[in-house]
């Protein structure tokens, strides 16, 4: 059988994609019981009888949650439903203790949506949403023995304290037409939901802690004959590749599953409808459990819970918090900046973007609040190993501190003293330069009688520069620095020391 | 008429994940049938202006201010575990597929 690549699936064939992404809500509490949603706690130290199944145990909504859910639909064009309900799905897998998972079914709070997603080129994609529920999360298994993977493995171990946490689950309707860019499109809508999520500020967004997980669908259709419209031809059989966790696996399991199945159907094969597992060390999908067989949930309305009926009032209120569509934000502001496309995309890149903008909204200059946010701010946050906006510095703070600068108070070596000053704890800015005496010496006669005392200690630089080796001053500058612990005002101390070789600087 | 039928408890059964004989689903699939048959006379009586509902009581929107509440300790969550390992519940092999 002649094995496809993505690019011959896609002139072969006309590929049909879905993707449900799950986001972890930044909640507090779990979403039917006050145990913390903290990330990194000793096992099951985060548990109570609601969300360990105990009996008798009752579940009560959490009303962040679903004001986080609310917000998150209408930002993804949602209708809010008047009223919506949450749902049972049995299954059995010791992840929840209950051997039922909290969610919803007939009755999702948000749906009918639709978002824009813009492709790197600048092309705008209309995705329809399906849906936008709450449900809430599964606990965590460790497989021990065997190989430590599920096959094989001797027994398992459960910690619960993930068990409970709030999800909302944002399922896309069928996406069609986009050929060849379809692993292009189903990167950039993964992107644009977690660009959304983290700007309305409820979820961190973090795909590698599993903050935000996606699985996707795909299936391949025969292309349309003459005479005849892609929208009549049925949709083939689809795989659903389950927790593909990083942008570029997105991508990945796309043209693995569309080369795989293109693969298939042209050896005359069938695809079989199937969840699937995906590899991120091979970057392929093996088989899981087939869909026809496993997917019975048995769903019924949880009757433990009530309704959730949002007043208008209240729906209207929170679309009045609705932020601006990220990627056309980053246009905006991008113009407004005067950033390359690259510079835009680092910034983007390294979570910058609302930092430089809060420092920006001060009146500092873009280029000089980008260049401390990723440069020696990023450095630290690298050094440290945590997210630049964890770091302890505000972005009023690095407005103040470049107004020292442009004031010519502190040049930039000090002002980094300065900022690690701030880093530590030691105060704003000005109380650190005040605090550890950082102003620059501009001082002329100090700054003199600290060039004479070098050149008194080298006597043989002045020679040199005369001789028209200017850049022996060098040794000079650096004597001075040094004597000023930095203070000095290089320019000027370098103007000094041709002045005394009476040489124009 | 039953609704319900012996292959449905025989489905019901692999889904509960219940072994069950010939014999078992042959009387249950009776006894089950009389029960179905039961509750679905509720829908004989209820008419048109009787909407489906799944709460007796009418009400809505009870919900949790989102303040931490104490949890248990790792040693009250695990005294009732048959068997517990390093902090966790330890479970027997999981022979089906991930869920």
């Amino acid at each position: 059988m002649t094995t496809m690549t993505y690019e011959q699936a896609m002139e072969e064939f006309d590929p049909v994609f879905g993707i449900e992404v799950h986001v972890e809500l930044n909640t507090k509490t779990k979403m039917f019981c006050g145990c913390a949603n903290e990330f990194g706690a000793e096992p099951n130290t985060q548990v109570c009888p609601v969300c360990l199944g105990l009996p008798g145990a009752m579940p009560v909504t959490n009303e962040k949650a679903v004001e986080s859910a609310i917000r998150l639909g209408l930002a993804l064009g949602c209708s809010i439903r008047e009223s919506s309900r949450f749902a049972r799905k049995n299954y059995f897998y010791p992840d929840l203790a209950k051997d039922y998972q909290i969610s919803q079914y007939d009755e999702p709070t948000c749906y009918e949506g639709s978002l824009d997603v813009v492709l790197d080129d600048g092309t705008v994609v209309e995705i329809g949403i399906e849906r936008a529920h709450m449900e809430e999360d599964a606990g965590k298994n460790t497989h021990v023995g065997g190989s430590g993977g599920i096959q094989g493995a001797d027994y398992s171990l459960v910690d619960y304290n993930r068990g409970g946490v709030p999800l909302v689950e944002i399922v896309t309707k069928p996406i069609t037409g986009m050929g060849d860019r379809t692993a292009e499109v189903a990167r950039a809508y993964v992107a644009t939901i977690r660009d959304i999520v983290r700007a309305l500020g409820i979820s961190d967004g973090r795909m590698e802690q599993g903050s935000v997980r996606a699985d996707v669908n795909l299936s391949l259709r025969p292309k349309a004959v003459a005479g005849e419209s892609q929208d009549d031809v049925p949709f083939g059989k689809r795989s659903e590749t389950k927790n593909v966790n990083s942008l570029r696996a997105i991508e990945r399991a796309v043209h693995f599953e569309a080369a795989r199945q293109a693969t298939l159907l042209l050896g005359g094969q069938p695809v079989v409808q199937e969840t699937r597992h995906w590899h991120e060390d091979t970057s392929s999908t093996t088989p899981g459990r087939s869909k026809e067989e496993a997917e019975d949930y048995r769903y019924f309305p949880e009757p433990d819970l009530l309704p959730v009926q949002p007043s208008r009032e209240w729906v209207e209120e929170l679309r009045s918090t609705i932020p601006e569509h990220p990627a056309k934000m980053r246009a905006r502001l991008r113009e407004e900046w005067g950033f390359s496309d690259l510079e835009m995309r680092d910034v983007v890149a390294a979570d910058a973007l609302v930092l430089i903008a809060a420092t920006v909204q001060t009146g500092t200059s873009a280029q000089a609040a980008r260049k401390w946010w990723m440069g020696e701010l990023s450095r630290v946050a690298n050094d440290r190993e945590v997210a630049l906006t964890s770091l302890p510095v505000t972005p009023d703070q690095i407005a103040e501190l470049q107004g020292l600068i442009d004031e010519g108070k502190i040049n930039d070596k000090l002002a980094r003293q300065a900022l690690e000053g701030v880093l530590a704890g030691e105060g704003s800015p000005t109380e650190v330069v005040a605090s550890r005496g950082l102003e620059v010496v501009s001082d002329d006669s100090a700054l003199e009688k600290a060039v004479d005392e070098a050149l008194a200690a080298q006597p043989d630089v002045l020679a040199k520069i005369q001789d028209g080796k200017v850049q022996a001053a060098g040794a000079i500058v650096g004597a001075v620095m040094k004597a000023t612990r930095g203070q000095a005002d290089a320019g000027r101390v370098r103007e000094i020391i041709l002045q005394r070789a009476g040489v124009e600087g | 008429m039953s609704s319900l039928e012996r292959s449905d408890v025989a489905r019901l059964a692999a889904l509960a994940r219940i072994d069950m004989t010939d014999a078992d689903l042959d009387r249950l699939s009776g006894q089950l049938a009389v029960i179905v048959d039961a509750v679905a006379k509720v829908a004989e009586v209820a008419g048109e202006d009787v909407p489906a509902t799944s709460h007796p009581i009418p009400m809505a929107n009870i919900h949790r201010e989102d303040v931490v509440r104490p949890s248990l300790a790792q040693d009250d969550a695990l005294a009732a575990a048959p068997e517990a390992e390093d902090g966790r519940f330890r479970v027997p092999q999981i022979l089906g597929e991930e869920a």
